[in-house]
């Protein structure tokens, strides 16, 4: 028998041969449009670590020179970190994320945006405020870099882990649930094809009763029938039994 | 998660005096309504505990989108960096003033290159 692997425990009929024939096909749509699905999002995946890569190394370009501009305010101001820690009250800088999709994957991408007044949070420093000013731009282009990459990166560990998901799904309708149904389908056709010849075998020996039966009964009946013909030739008179009984009188 | 992910707008920062420094000069700073800052600055005096705990609080603050961590800080919590997994807040680790950038050293950039290692 060829139930040799897994199968779900159902009783061999048609019909679950047609439900068994059904998922199968499901199961292979499934598949191939799920492979598909990996395929796009693994393309993307490429292009996002590349993009990663990338941004990387012009985020220690960027930062670089962000730091000489702060190193330039130290050396014409002084040491203003105090004053610029304290000075913090509201964040002007603020990200916003929209999300992008990619195959029913949501990718969140960050958006930089400057939200409210530029806070005069140095206004006591009389000397260089254009030096100052220089190197709050050189950050924000900065911050911009890092923004991006910061939703690179997102979207890079979210797409790790669906890629994952999805393979895993591939793998399991692929080596799991189709050689399953296959094994179901199989053990159906045998289980109905061994059906089938017992019911085939079981009509010749209904057949094979019924003609020795009639065998039998012809043989009997020509028994009587030569039987009556060496008796006599009348024809038989079926009142022939009751001849016998002495007539009824009045 | 969509609403989550609205309220997320901050930038948090954790490294050294001047890094932290030009990033607030940018404009990233922010307290929230009990006087907590979004932003820690290490210097060497600064106990592991502190930054470790302050790395917690901000992985779990929901208003903040990203923390940028100076890859010396981040270095000292890396078994931290190494097990965060989470996709928001996202963690970048940035060069720090007076070290050059280590890519190799990179949690996330790591996993790139062993999957690009591996994709090829």
């Amino acid at each position: 028998m060829s139930g040799a692997g897994p199968r779900f425990a159902i009783f061999p009929t048609r019909m679950a041969l047609t439900t068994m024939k059904n998922r199968l096909k499901g199961a292979q749509t499934g598949h191939s449009l799920l492979k598909r699905k990996s395929e796009a999002l693994a393309m993307r995946f490429r292009d996002i670590v590349r993009k990663i890569d990338e941004a990387k190394r012009k985020m220690g370009k960027i930062m670089q020179v962000a730091n000489f501009s702060y190193a330039e305010v130290m050396y014409t101001t002084g040491d203003i970190g105090y004053q610029v820690r304290e000075g913090v009250k509201q964040a002007q800088l603020k990200v916003r994320a929209k999300s992008e999709n990619v195959s029913g994957v949501q990718l969140p991408a960050f958006e930089m945006y400057v939200d409210g007044q530029n806070v005069s949070e140095l206004t006591g420093l009389g000397r260089g405020g254009q030096q100052i000013q220089k190197c709050k731009e050189t950050y924000k282009k900065a911050i911009e870099v890092l923004v991006e990459l910061a939703s690179l990166q997102t979207a890079f560990v979210i797409l790790d882990e669906v890629i994952k998901v999805t393979n895993r799904r591939v793998n399991a309708i692929e080596h799991v649930i189709i050689p399953k149904i296959e094994n179901t389908i199989k053990f159906i056709g045998s289980e109905l094809d061994e059906a089938d010849r017992e019911e085939f075998y079981r009509l010749k020996k209904v057949q094979g009763k019924k003609k020795e039966r009639l065998a039998a009964e012809t043989a009997a009946r020509e028994l009587i029938q030569g039987d009556m013909a060496s008796d006599d030739a009348q024809p038989n008179n079926l009142l022939n039994e009751y001849e016998q009984d002495p007539d009824v009188i009045f | 998660m969509a609403t989550s992910q609205k309220d997320r707008v901050l930038i948090a920062a954790i490294g050294d005096e001047d890094s932290v420094t030009g990033l607030l000069l940018a404009g990233i700073g922010h307290m929230d309504s009990k006087q907590k800052p979004n932003f820690l600055v290490v210097d060497s005096k600064t106990p592991l505990p502190k930054i470790e705990e302050t790395f917690t609080e901000f992985t779990s603050r929901k208003d903040i989108a990203i923390i940028l961590i100076t890859q010396q800080v981040g270095d000292e919590i890396r078994h931290m960096l190494d097990e965060y997994t989470q996709a928001f807040p996202t963690i970048l680790e940035i060069p720090s003033k007076d070290r050059p950038y280590d890519p190799s050293k990179d949690s996330v950039l790591k996993r790139v290159q062993r999957l690009v290692g591996e994709g090829s």
